[in-house]
Parts: C-alpha cells; structure tokens; sequence
C-alpha cells in the first residue's frame, strides 16, 4: 500500500506541467550557462547560484501547493484502512522523489556532461538534497495552517529568509562582532542554512576558495577532510529530516 | 661523455685551429678531460694565464670547489658536469672578465651561512655566464658586489620543498648594470632575486614554479623587467622599497593562493608598468604606499581582484586598462582615493554610447560594495556569490552610498582595447 501512494503521486507528478515547465527550465539554464562560459569551473559558479536560488523555491512552493491541492485526495486515503504515518510519508517520497528526478534531468545532465570529476557529482548531490529539504520544509509549512493562501505565505517568508534574510542577519553579525575572532563561530552558524550550507561547500571544491582568505581556510580545515564532509552531509540530512518528522508527527495527532 | 685519445680529424682540426688562434693572439687553450694532458680543470686553472682558453671535454668532473681566480674563458664541450657532492660551493669566480658556458653544474653544498652556489661570483666584472644548466644546487648563480655581468641562456632547476632549505635561482646582491636574458629558473625560493641592484635588466626569463617569488627585488633602482614570465610561483612576484622601475610586456599567470598575488607592489615610486598580462592571479597587482607610477595598457583578466589598491598609494595613474572576467575589477581599503582610473575597459561597464565616440556616457564605478565589506571584514567572504551580495551591489551601483565617491572612471571605453 505504502509503496502504490508513492508510486502513484510520483508519477501524477511527473505529468504535471509545472514540473515539466521546471524541469525545462532547468535544463535551458544549465545548457545556455555551460555554453556562453567556456571556463567549466566558472560554470559550476553560475549554475550554483541559479540552482541556490531555483531549486529551493520551487521545491517548497510546489510542494505546499500540491499538498494544498490534493487535500481531498488524503482524506480520501484516511478513510481507508492505512496508517497516517505511511500516507504522509509516500506522499514526501513521492514529491521529493519526483522533484529530484526533474532536478537530475534538468541540471545533473548538462552537469555531468560539461563538469569533470568530484565537482558535478557534489552539484548534483547538493541540489538534490536541497530539494529534499525545502520539500520537507513545505510539508511543515502546509500542516501548520489549514489556510491555503497562509500556507503558501509561510513557505515563500521560509524560502525569503533562507536564501536572502539570514545571509543579512550573518552580514549584520559579522560587523558587529568584528573586533572578535568569530570565524570559527561562523561554522557554526552557517550550518543553520542549508543553502549557505551547499553553497559554502561547492566553493571550497573550487579555485575560488583561496579568496575566501582565512576564513575559507578554517571552512576548509574543517569542511574539507572526511570528518568534515561526514559533517556537512549529516547535517543536511537532518535539515531534511526533521521538519518532516515534525509535520509526520503533527499529521499523525492532527484532528482533520 | 668521454673523448678517446686521438679523436678525429675533425676535433684535431678544431683543436690545432684554437691553437693557432691562442698562438696568434698570445693567448693559450688548455683542454681538460680524459686523455686530454690535463685531468682536473683545477689544474687546467693553475696553468693558465689572463686571457687564456679552457676547453672542458664532456665528463664527470668532481673537483670539490673549484675557484676561478684568472681572466679566462671555462667552456664546457658536450656538457661536462661538475658535481659539488652536496657539500661544496661549486664554481667560485673571483676575476673579471671570466666567461662559464656549456657546463651541467649540480649538486652545490647546502649552507645558510655562506650560502654556498652553483656558480658564485664574487666582486667581479663583465663576467659572463652563459648556456649552463644549474641542477638541484642550493643557489642557482649568485653575484655579490658584480658590475657589468650577463647570465644568459642558462636552466637553472631545483626541487625545493620549503623555503628555508633552498636558495634563490639567480640571486644578485648589491650589482650594478647586470643583464639576466633568456634564464628557464624553476623549484627554487624565488626565481630571481635583486637586492641593492641598479641600473639592471631582466629580459625574457621564464621564471615558474618557485617556492617563494618568481621575482623578488628590493631598494633596486632604475632597472627594467621586460618581457618575462612569471607562472605559477607561490606568491607571485614582489616589488619592494625601489624607485624607478620599468616593467614591460612581462607576463604574470596562474599565481593562485591564499597569500598569492601576481605582482606586489610595495613603497614603489615613479614607475612605469606598461603592456603587461595578469592572468588567473588571486590578485592581479596588489599595491601598498606607492607613489607616481603609471599602470597603462596592461590586461588583467580572471584574477580574483584585478587591482588591490590600498588607500596608502598615491599621485598613481591607471589608464587604458582591460579588466575582463576578474572577480573584483578593483578592491581598497579605506575611503582615500588620490589615483586616477581614466579610459580603461571594464566588461562589467553597463553603460551606454549616444554620440558613438566609443567611450560611456556614464562614468563607471569599478567598486562593488561587496569588495569594500570584505576589504573592513574579511569573513565576509563567506557570503561571496550569495543572493544578498548580487541585491546589495545592483542597488549600490545605481546610488552608491558605502563606496568612495571619487573612484570612478570617467571615460570607460565601450570597447576593449586591442592590447
């Protein structure tokens, strides 16, 4: 049964024409990007801040309107003899997995086919993950409130401060504790973005990152070794993770 | 490569013609090698006189330090190779006039108190080094208190690994009127090195892959760097405390690090840096304290910063540049501006041309605001290519408020120019 909900939202997905126009979309940029820029490397760089910006936003957006949308689809599965849990867990399989297949077929195509080495692989890896993330975080957004325009409204603020608002707040703390060594601290606060979390990490992959100086040179220490990545890799699986249990878990107790 | 006695017509011939020349000239060649009357070129040197010829026939030739004290010209023939054992200064020149060419020199002792060289001269003149190859030598050639000398055509190669273990490739100190032409220098702490030396030239050496500075010169005036290159050293190359410096044509490639930059300028007055290529350094030039030097016509292209120019420098002029595909076009420290950046192209000049005359209508500011936070707060950084940087340097470019007012160009061309 688990695997039949998956199975089918996966593939009601996959018709539909957003994803479609997203997957397009994707491709189109990926394409056009590695073909204006001869440089591979300043390639991933301009990819990087389309996909930064994209895939989160669409990940998020879609997924609380397509939850929004197919509320009388779950209520219609509640009646049946199904455990809550399972039916909210298919449908984050299914649209995170359907998310990711349009994302892999938009940018990891043209990415595998222009970016040698490590370096497509981890913008592909991180792109994904990014996907589950921001799925995740739509499904939270959607059990908060019943109200669709709300809903929508909270997962458009949530990707806001994501990739805009807190690199502010970062900016604004930086100068006001410049008179201290913070860098190390920093680590630790980026960590609280998954975007700055990717973001931060395909550059250090990259030549750029001897501008980023000395503290590029501690993310690096630290980043930069198995451990560190173990790290990096753990610590967005629980940004994947945990706003969806959270919402699994309000679902679950929710009185519909 | 061993000679067998006798040797052919043809080597007779050369010999008994070079004989004839020293006959006529009163001057006398003396040959070295197996089978030649002399063994040991140190024995060769004890017979000779001012003036005299040397002829070095292919071998392996270790003789400790051989000390060249007498006006003759050393020529190796089929690359005669003098070993210093690592534990030996290799050639000592202590004459004028001398001539070292065609030899493979190796293994020099390794010393920091008297830094010992592959071949080292010492307070001579016109002493001309030329077409040697300087392998794994703890200096390459080193000049001290020398006027008037020319090392050319010579490979000088090293395998350094940190800097306090190796010397420099060619290293002169307080000089006057050297010419350093055509030198291949790699693996050493820095490729050339000029300290109090003037009235010099450095002219088409390919200086890569040093430790340290491909060129490293300091209280060096009036000398003039002219057609070099200079790749992948681990900082770049520093220009340091000198007055009137001519760089020319020189290219600076691929100096890419932490604390790399393309070319140091540090305390330089009235110099001129004329049709010079940056390329893919993590910055192009970086200048601290100068004063009236003129930076036209040079291309900086996918550096990191293009220029550093901190708030120190002064009365310097930066016109008719090309900035193509750098990071930062331009990066400062401090809100004081007393340079001019006149009628450079800038590809990331947004501006437009009404009355065709090829140069914007709109002065352009080559100052992003992220390159002035991160100048005041270096973790900035971190924020490089994020959403926020890409809002906060679209808006300041349409009313800048955090950038200096005066750092603008005023007639930024269409155009790159055809350098």
């Amino acid at each position: 049964m688990f695997n039949k909900i998956q199975k089918f939202i996966f593939s009601d997905i996959l018709k539909n024409r957003i994803v479609l126009a997203y997957t397009l979309l994707l491709a189109i940029l990926s394409w056009s990007v590695f073909s204006i820029e001869d440089d591979g490397n300043k390639g991933v760089l301009t990819l990087l801040n389309i996909i930064l910006l994209t895939t989160p936003l669409v990940s998020i957006i879609f997924t609380a309107i397509y939850l929004y949308n197919s509320s009388e689809f779950i209520e219609l599965l509640l009646s049946q003899p199904i455990k809550r849990g399972k039916i909210w867990t298919g449908l984050f399989l299914g649209l995170f997995s359907s998310l990711a297949v349009a994302f892999i077929i938009g940018a990891g195509v043209p990415i595998m086919f222009f970016v040698q080495g490590s370096i497509g692989l981890i913008l592909i890896g991180s792109g994904v993950m990014i996907t589950g993330i921001f799925v995740s975080l739509g499904f939270l957004c959607t059990i908060l409130t019943r109200d669709k325009a709300r809903g929508i409204g909270i997962s458009i603020l949530l990707w806001l401060f994501f990739s805009l608002l807190f690199d502010g707040l970062v900016l604004f703390l930086l100068f006001q504790f410049a008179d201290y060594p913070i860098e190390k601290v920093m680590v630790g606060v980026s960590a609280l973005n998954p975007i700055d979390l990717a973001r931060i990490f395909i550059i250090l992959q990259l030549d750029v990152s001897a501008m980023l100086g000395y503290t590029g040179a501690i993310f690096k220490d630290f980043f930069g070794t198995g451990f560190g990545a173990i790290i990096g890799f753990v610590l967005m699986c629980l940004w994947a993770v945990i706003p969806f249990m959270v919402s699994r878990r309000m679902f679950i107790h929710k009185d519909l | 490569m061993p000679i067998s006695p006798g040797g052919t017509f043809f080597s007779n011939l050369l010999t008994a013609s070079l004989l004839l020349v020293g006959h006529i000239c009163g001057a006398e060649t003396h040959h070295v090698g197996e089978g030649f009357g002399l063994a040991s070129i140190k024995q060769a040197i004890h017979a000779s006189a001012k003036g005299d010829t040397i002829l070095v026939h292919g071998g392996f030739y270790k003789e400790g330090n051989i000390i060249l004290d007498k006006s003759v010209s050393l020529i190796g023939l089929d690359m005669p190779v003098l070993d210093g054992q690592k534990k030996f200064e290799v050639l000592s020149i202590k004459a004028d006039s001398v001539l070292v060419s065609g030899f493979k020199v190796q293994f020099s002792g390794r010393a920091s108190l008297d830094d010992p060289g592959g071949i080292k001269v010492y307070d001579s003149k016109y002493v001309r080094i030329i077409g040697n190859h300087l392998y794994d030598n703890f200096f390459g050639i080193y000049l001290q208190y020398s006027q008037h000398c020319v090392v050319k055509d010579n490979i000088i190669e090293a395998f350094g690994r940190e800097e306090q273990e190796i010397g420099n490739g060619i290293h002169c100190w307080k000089c006057e009127d050297l010419q350093i032409i055509a030198n291949t220098i790699t693996g050493h702490r820095d490729g050339i090195y000029f300290e109090f030396v003037y009235r010099s030239i450095a002219w088409r050496n390919i200086s890569s892959d040093n430790i340290r500075y491909g060129l490293h010169f300091m209280f060096s005036n009036d000398d003039a760097y002219i057609t070099n290159i200079f790749r992948r050293n681990g900082a770049g190359v520093a220009v340091m405390f000198t007055k009137n410096v001519k760089m020319y044509n020189n290219t600076f490639i691929d100096n890419w690090g932490d604390a790399a930059t393309g070319l140091l300028l540090k305390e330089i007055s009235d110099s001129y840096l004329f049709n010079n290529r940056f390329v893919r350094n993590t910055s192009g030039i970086f200048m601290e304290g100068t004063n009236r030097i003129r930076i036209e016509k040079n291309i900086f292209k996918g550096n990191g910063w293009g220029m550093k120019i901190q708030a120190s420098c002064s009365a310097s002029d930066i016109l008719h540049n090309n900035f193509i595909g750098n990071t930062f076009d331009i990066g400062t420290n401090g809100s004081l501006v007393l340079n001019t950046f006149d009628g450079n192209f800038w590809d990331k000049y947004e501006g437009y041309d009404l009355n065709k005359d090829k140069v914007g209508d709109v002065p352009y500011r080559p100052l992003s605001v992220f390159s002035v936070i991160v100048e005041q707060n270096p973790p900035a950084m971190l924020l490089y290519r994020s959403f926020i940087v890409t809002l906060l340097d679209r808006s300041e470019r349409l009313i800048p408020t955090l950038t200096p007012d005066n750092f603008i160009d005023n007639i930024p061309r269409m155009n790159a120019l055809p350098l």
